[in-house]
């Protein structure tokens, strides 16, 4: 079947006005938060209910057409990258919370719902989604469950994948299949861990059903400045070496400190070489004495300015400047490349070091903004592409720095996935045999390669035959046949 | 198979698994020695076994062969005291994970239970609330896939988002898609100050608990027939903290601050069948009242959702106590009602527990049953998913000789 006849089809069954071809339609969805990455689909489809998406994903496993999933479009791997010849089916309007129930500490909302939208419904009652995004404003929780998000309070929170308990998920020959539930501990595979991260390549989840967390009574923010990244490091491991949890430990150096003074005017203190946000919560009477403990060990280890947000104004004031610096260094660099990837702890003073070492050789710079508690980096390779040749030196030393990663046992992404971007590097983390394994779950779910094809591995392969016994272990009591 | 030879010795007395007795034992004493003999084993009908806390749970395998004990893959490899990780082999004893220097691994286990069976069973206990289970706190795996293969999945790093999060997978499989030989696990610091708080109130108060800003690292309920239903909550934090904690905790339940757990903390509730219990917070209550009334004594975390429940069923040596207490009780609150219908045939008893069960969100799955019963006992109830659990499981295990009809839908 030809795609305009698929097309037709699929309009006449869920609506036209859900289905485009329109080429300048279609161009808006060419591409996610990775831009540099662009391919135009072939058919969009804006679907409004899970029917819309069984249907539309029926009909692709009937004509092998392959589908890709997006969300609100802001992953930063190509995730949402579209298939030239497939459909790109867009979950975003799917936005309801479906159920809000605070005293089981649950929400079940559709998966275009985005992530601050679900905090919001439940702070009235004293809860919040954890699982906190720099983009939470406007990524979708589909995205989310997809990538397995963290954010800055994933230290102390956890990812996505602690906080979500149940999905309906639409699989790629178009069932719908229920994955955990309300309650924890659903007996059988745990086949919703194994969906979370797994990048819309095996099936699209129509319903979420996550956990809310109780709004901590206090939360107390302290901004140290540091006359380095190895001071800060330093600081970091000695807060984690103490026993202290914070809920939140981020670094920024003196490069992206700069372009977030320039854009937000955060006001950090003067001559910093880094800066770090260290915030506490939980109940008062534990977060008194640890914010003192962390104050005292950011002294000892050489901080020469340190400021305690007075109330939350404050508190919004030292967090712009993190928040913004991405966005920031825009406009300081015409282009760059936001890298993601995961250190131990320990590690963070070399691998800084090191980085800066990379940079200096290939002539780039690289400004750094961090989940310091946790080691994932951010480092923001700065380029201008109007300069020949500047923009492969900044792809060599992103690459160089993902090698850095994983020569000191880390990996290759913390939270922004593999998706099209990473997935040649997929090899130097694992085995041939690791990503077959991989792909046993992904023949299991998608035996026909048709949900996100080309995304996180780095080789096409095949599922070859379908294994034999389809009915399953019941039919075969007291015959097996080894 | 010069391997299986080398390492496989006759089976003993005691090499049985759910009556079926094995023919052969064999201890790998490394992953290479084990991915040796998985991939040697090839054909025979395979058992792992960890600490044996659990082996015995879950229905008979359908054949049996060769059981491989982990109890010589054993070591702490790695502990990365600053980033709070250790890496350690299957084997392990889940008690020396619980005392590394200032860093435990929070993850309840009983005594002799390991860190790979830990993670086969996905178990946990009251700590649950606060740390999570096994699923949340692995961080990396080393597996023997059935056809010999070593694969590995996550890494040694919390936060990883590389490739799909088999970890997950593997965790609470109970030995059906391979052998698992390492484990990478995040700690926790080891408390400064930890305290508990126990009263006799009903379970309904845990939602006291919850409301308040205490953060409780555990919320366990025990309620039994004819007893007085407890709830006792464990605070960890600073000596300061935890002392304003735990008193306003005791205020709230009208109960004690005292340094001990009280005795079923953690511990399974007696009688020879158990069942795992899970539902939505609000209604924990009624479900505890509901199995209660059905003569269990119930046990568990009223902070997650997850209770066991245990009874006797009269049909062997364990007989005694449980179940003339449970009719004993049926005189007070709405237990009682349900009680009188559900003592007697326990497969009735276990009908109206699974079904309080899935009224409140959850399911009810039997853990141990005495082997005349466990036969024709339906254990996990509805499982969503099955079939494509089924489809993962032909996929790893396509000869189907791993732990062959030991888990979900005769998986
Ligand atoms: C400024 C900025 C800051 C960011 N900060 C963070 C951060 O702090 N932490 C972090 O983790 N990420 C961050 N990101 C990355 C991104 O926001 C997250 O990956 C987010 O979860 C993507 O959500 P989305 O709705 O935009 O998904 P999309 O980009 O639309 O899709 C992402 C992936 O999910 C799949 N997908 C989408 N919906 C579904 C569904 N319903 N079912 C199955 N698969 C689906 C897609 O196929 C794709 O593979 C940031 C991005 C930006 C632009």
């Amino acid at each position: 079947m030809d795609i305009d006849a698929f097309a037709a089809r699929l309009r006449a069954e869920i609506g036209a006005d859900r289905v485009l071809t329109d080429r300048q339609q279609l161009r808006t969805y060419e591409c996610d938060g990775l831009a540099h990455y662009k391919v135009i689909p072939a058919v969009v489809v804006l679907a409004r209910s899970e029917e819309h998406v069984v249907a539309t994903v029926r009909a692709c496993a009937r004509e092998e057409i392959p589908f890709v999933a997006r969300g609100s479009g802001t992953g930063l791997s190509g995730g949402a990258l579209p298939h030239a010849d497939g459909v790109l089916i867009v979950t975003s309007q799917l936005r309801e919370v479906v159920e809000l129930r605070p005293e089981d500490e649950r929400a079940v909302v559709q998966p275009g719902v985005i992530n601050l939208n679900v905090t919001k419904a439940a702070t009235p009652y004293g809860y919040y989604y954890a699982p906190d995004p720099s983009s939470q404003q406007i990524c979708s929780i589909g995205g989310n469950v997809a990538e397995n998000s963290g954010g800055a309070h994933c230290l102390k929170y956890g990812f996505t994948t602690n906080h979500v308990t149940g999905l309906r998920v639409v699989t790629p020959d178009g069932e719908v299949v229920q994955l955990g539930g309300l309650a924890p501990d659903t007996p059988g595979y745990d086949l919703l861990g194994a969906f979370v991260g797994s990048e819309g390549t095996l099936g699209i989840a129509t319903e979420v059903t996550v956990r809310l967390t109780r709004l901590p009574e206090t939360v107390r923010t302290l901004l140290a400045a540091f006359a380095s990244t190895d001071q800060a490091g330093a600081a970091t491991s000695a807060i984690i070496a103490a026993g202290v949890v914070p809920a939140a430990i981020e670094m920024m150096d003196a490069l992206s400190i700069e372009a977030a003074e320039a854009a937000v005017h955060c006001d950090y203190p003067a001559g910093a070489g880094a800066v770090l946000i260290v915030e506490l919560d939980g109940p008062a009477a534990e977060v008194a004495a640890q914010f003192d403990e962390v104050t005292r060990i950011c002294d000892d280890a050489g901080a020469f300015a340190t400021r305690v947000a007075a109330d939350d104004a404050e508190r919004q004031l030292i967090w712009r400047g993190r928040k913004s610096a991405f966005a920031a260094v825009g406009r300081i660099s015409p282009d760059y490349i936001v890298q993601d990837g995961v250190i131990p702890r320990t590690a963070l003073p070399e691998v800084l070091r090191r980085i800066g070492e990379v940079a200096d050789q290939h002539g780039v710079r690289v400004a750094n903004v961090f989940h310091a508690g946790d080691g994932n980096l951010h480092p923001l390779v700065l380029f201008d592409d109007a300069v020949p040749g500047e923009a492969e030196r900044a792809e060599k030393v992103s690459g160089a720095i993902l090698d850095l990663c994983i020569e000191h046992g880390g990996s290759i992404t913390g939270e922004h996935g593999v998706g099209v971007d990473k997935a040649r590097y997929m090899p130097r983390m694992f085995s041939d045999t690791d990503l077959e394994t991989m792909h046993l779950v992904r023949c299991a779910f998608d035996p026909d390669n048709l949900a996100n094809p080309g995304k996180v591995f780095p080789t096409p392969r095949l599922c070859g035959e379908r294994p034999g016994r389809r009915q399953g272990a019941f039919e075969h009591e007291g015959a097996e046949v080894f | 198979m010069p391997v299986l030879d080398d390492l496989a010795v006759a089976a003993g007395d005691d090499d049985v698994v759910g009556g079926v007795p094995a023919r052969l034992v064999a201890a790998p004493a490394s992953t290479e020695e084990a991915a040796a003999l998985v991939a040697a084993s090839a054909g025979l009908a395979v058992v792992i076994r960890g600490g044996g806390t659990k082996v015995q749970q879950g229905p008979p395998p359908r054949e049996l062969d060769l059981i491989i004990d982990t109890r010589r893959l054993t070591g702490v490899v790695e502990h990365a005291a600053g980033d709070l990780i250790t890496v350690v082999r299957a084997g392990t004893p889940m008690s020396e994970l619980h005392a590394l220097p200032a860093q435990q691994l929070a993850l309840d286990a009983p005594p002799g239970a390991t860190a790979g069976g830990t993670v086969a069973a996905n178990a946990g206990g009251p700590r649950r609330l606060r740390y999570g289970t096994a699923r949340d706190l692995l961080i990396g795996i080393t597996v023997i896939r059935p056809d010999g293969l070593v694969t590995r999945a996550g890494g040694k790093v919390v936060k990883n988002v590389a490739g799909y999060d088999l970890g997950k997978l593997y965790t609470g499989s109970f030995g059906t898609l391979g052998l698992i030989t390492e484990c990478v696990f995040r700690l926790h610091p080891e408390p400064a100050a930890t305290s508990f708080v126990r009263a006799y109130a009903a379970p309904g108060h845990a939602a006291r608990i919850l409301a308040a800003q205490v953060a409780p690292s555990a919320l366990e309920v025990y309620a039994a027939p004819g007893a007085d239903p407890e709830v006792a909550v464990l605070l960890e934090g600073t000596a300061a903290g935890v002392r304003e904690r735990a008193a306003t905790v005791a205020a709230l339940l009208g109960g004690d601050v005292t340094a001990e757990p009280p005795p079923w903390w953690g511990v399974p509730p007696p009688g020879d069948l158990t069942l795992q219990l899970t539902g939505v917070l609000s209604q924990v209550p009624a479900l505890v009242a509901t199995a209660v009334g059905a003569g269990a004594t119930v046990t568990g975390s009223a902070g997650a959702g997850v209770l066991h429940a245990g009874f006797d069923t009269g049909s062997g040596s364990a007989a005694g106590s449980g179940s003339a207490a449970g009719s004993g009780s049926a005189g007070s609150g709405p237990a009682a009602r349900s009680g009188s219908a559900g003592c007697g045939d326990p497969h009735g008893r276990v009908e109206l527990i699974r079904a309080a069960a899935l009224r409140a969100g959850g399911h009810a799955v039997v853990r141990t049953a005495p082997p005349g019963l466990r036969d024709t006992l339906d254990m996990w109830g509805p499982v969503p998913g099955l079939a494509l659990m089924r489809r993962v499981k032909e996929r790893f295990d396509p000869a189907h000789r791993f732990a062959p009809g030991r888990f979900v839908g005769g998986i």
